[in-house]
């Protein structure tokens, strides 16, 4: 009787644990908004600063109430055990439930499962936000986000966190390499299609650099990118396991680590400078990287990682500045890309995927993901170009969205 | 009466500042000018693409003077602005009409 009373307790003490852990790093993912606004906003110009911070601001609100909405129940909508699912919806709104979530089977309440997620579907429609920054029109711009993050991220997170047809094939994705950074990286590729490269960036004379105009804003996102990895990753762990959230927490400043340095050296080879906005992508290609497989690599491996997404880095952005798809921040090169690297990886590194079979799972996840994201923002930017237009006028972008679209300006 | 204008080196500003005081220049204009031509900026990279500061700061400082000390201010100018590479700055002396005080209302040698 005693035993029993003790071990109810020693449950009930984990769970608590359990649970406070996913609401610290649900409050960590938060900061990576912060992160995002203060990187994109340090790497525009300052005619551009308060349309980009502006944009942040409503992605984030937007996203909750979405996710709030339907994006929760979309993405979990309780697919039936090996039902291979492909969409499914539980219902608009929260209902409160301790089914699944009690100290008995489960490791954190409904209320923190739906938080910890609900800060994760916004970062998809931010790292759009980036890419198409500086000539996008604000309402169009917070339409698609809408209906990106209501719909398309949660419809392709089901397939493999909600139990769908990719988890059923062995599937793997950690923490959304694919299913957040990448999803948020093939809208980005389809915006920046559809809108063209910002005036006077690709010239008949060539590529002319727009400097960023705050490399310590840009510097100060990274870094609290960085610190709210720990939670993006260590949280996806679902649980405080002591030796899970510890490696998970290795792996990813490892990878981030070793992507600096990846593309400090490629960056310079290339470009015979040392160039700062590349460092701090590498940093968070780095970071992507290892998201996929945080918690199944080896130190080892998540420095060669993260080594790699680092030398990704400059190539990519050199890659699509010749296609002349103009990326002000490299949202491109470090989410979808270095998404798509790391996804990969899982199978080449660590002990998760072995021989064909896995990388073939990885690499249909990752296909099937890119084409379905890439078809829905290419058919809702386009219809929104087709009726409420996507891009300022030539007038507009040269003054700058500060003044055009707010009537304000971010330095006064 | 003359208005000596003198574009500098930012870099020389503390240097001729001081010699200015030597010869009893007390007051000046300073602004901060930019100037564009053959000398290029620096060269910068960013993201892979190039880019010149194609503007050079420089300074400008303009100095209301008796025509009396016009060779000693320039002298100081020239003596402590001079590096001996392109880009050393220009002085420019040029006539003055008429000067008010605008607090006192006094003329021309006495508002000086």
């Amino acid at each position: 009787m005693q035993a029993n009373e003790a071990l109810e307790a020693a449950t009930q003490s984990q769970f608590m644990v359990n649970n406070l852990w996913i609401l610290i790093a649900a409050a960590l993912v938060f900061i990576m908004h912060l992160g995002f606004a203060t990187l994109e906003a340090g790497f525009v110009q300052r005619k551009n600063v308060l349309n980009i911070l502006f944009k942040n601001s409503m992605i984030i609100s937007i996203g909750i109430l979405t996710y709030c909405l339907c994006g929760f129940n979309l993405m979990y909508p309780g697919f039936a055990e090996d039902s291979s699912g492909f969409l499914a919806f539980a219902g608009v709104g929260l209902s409160h439930t301790t089914e699944g979530y009690s100290a008995a089977d489960g490791t954190y309440t409904y209320w923190t499962d739906f938080i910890f997620q609900a800060m994760f579907a916004a970062t998809c429609a931010t790292i759009v936000s980036g890419a198409v920054a500086e000539r996008i029109k604000l309402v169009p711009f917070l339409l698609f986000a809408t209906l990106f993050v209501a719909i398309s991220y949660p419809i392709t997170g089901s397939w493999k966190w909600g139990g769908g047809w990719l988890d059923a094939m062995g599937f793997y994705d950690f923490a959304g390499s694919t299913l957040v950074h990448s999803v948020g990286g093939w809208a980005a590729l389809a915006g920046i299609i559809l809108l063209g490269p910002r005036a006077g960036k690709y010239t008949a004379k060539g590529m002319r650099a727009i400097p960023g105009h705050s490399m310590p804003l840009a510097t100060i996102g990274v870094f609290l990118l960085f610190f709210g990895w720990f939670g993006f990753n260590g949280g996806s762990v679902l649980s405080a396991d002591p030796e899970l959230v510890g490696l998970v927490f290795v792996t990813t400043s490892l990878a981030a680590a070793a992507g600096a340095l990846g593309a400090f050296f490629t960056s310079y080879i290339m470009f015979r400078s040392y160039d700062l906005s590349m460092v701090l992508n590498g940093i968070l290609g780095g970071l992507v990287g290892i998201t996929a497989g945080a918690d199944v690599m080896s130190p080892t491996d998540a420095v060669i990682i993260g080594f790699i997404a680092g030398i990704i880095i400059p190539l990519s952005v050199s890659f699509f500045d010749r296609l002349k798809l103009d990326d002000p921040v490299g949202a491109t090169s470090v989410h979808l890309v270095c998404g798509i690297w790391g996804t990969l990886a899982v199978a080449i590194f660590g002990d998760c995927g072995e021989g064909v079979g896995g990388f073939m799972a990885q690499l249909t996840g990752v296909l099937a993901i890119g084409a379905f994201t890439f078809l829905f923002a290419f058919i809702v930017f386009f219809a929104i170009k087709a009726t409420m237009g996507i891009r300022v006028d030539v007038e507009e972008e040269a003054r700058g969205l500060d003044v055009g679209e707010h009537g304000m300006s971010a330095y006064s | 009466m003359k208005k000596i204008e003198a574009i500098i080196r930012v870099t020389q500003f503390e240097a001729v500042r001081d010699a200015l005081a030597e010869v009893g220049v007390q007051f000046f204009t300073l602004s901060e000018v930019r100037g564009y031509g053959l000398q290029k900026g620096a060269k910068l990279v960013y993201r892979g693409a190039n880019h010149g500061a194609d503007f050079i700061a420089r300074l400008q400082m303009d100095i209301l003077v008796h025509a009396d000390k016009v060779g000693s201010v320039i002298k100081a100018i020239e003596e402590s602005g001079r590096t001996g590479k392109v880009g050393d700055g220009k002085i420019l002396v040029l006539n003055v009409d008429s000067v008010v005080r605008i607090r006192t209302g006094e003329r021309d040698e006495a508002a000086l």
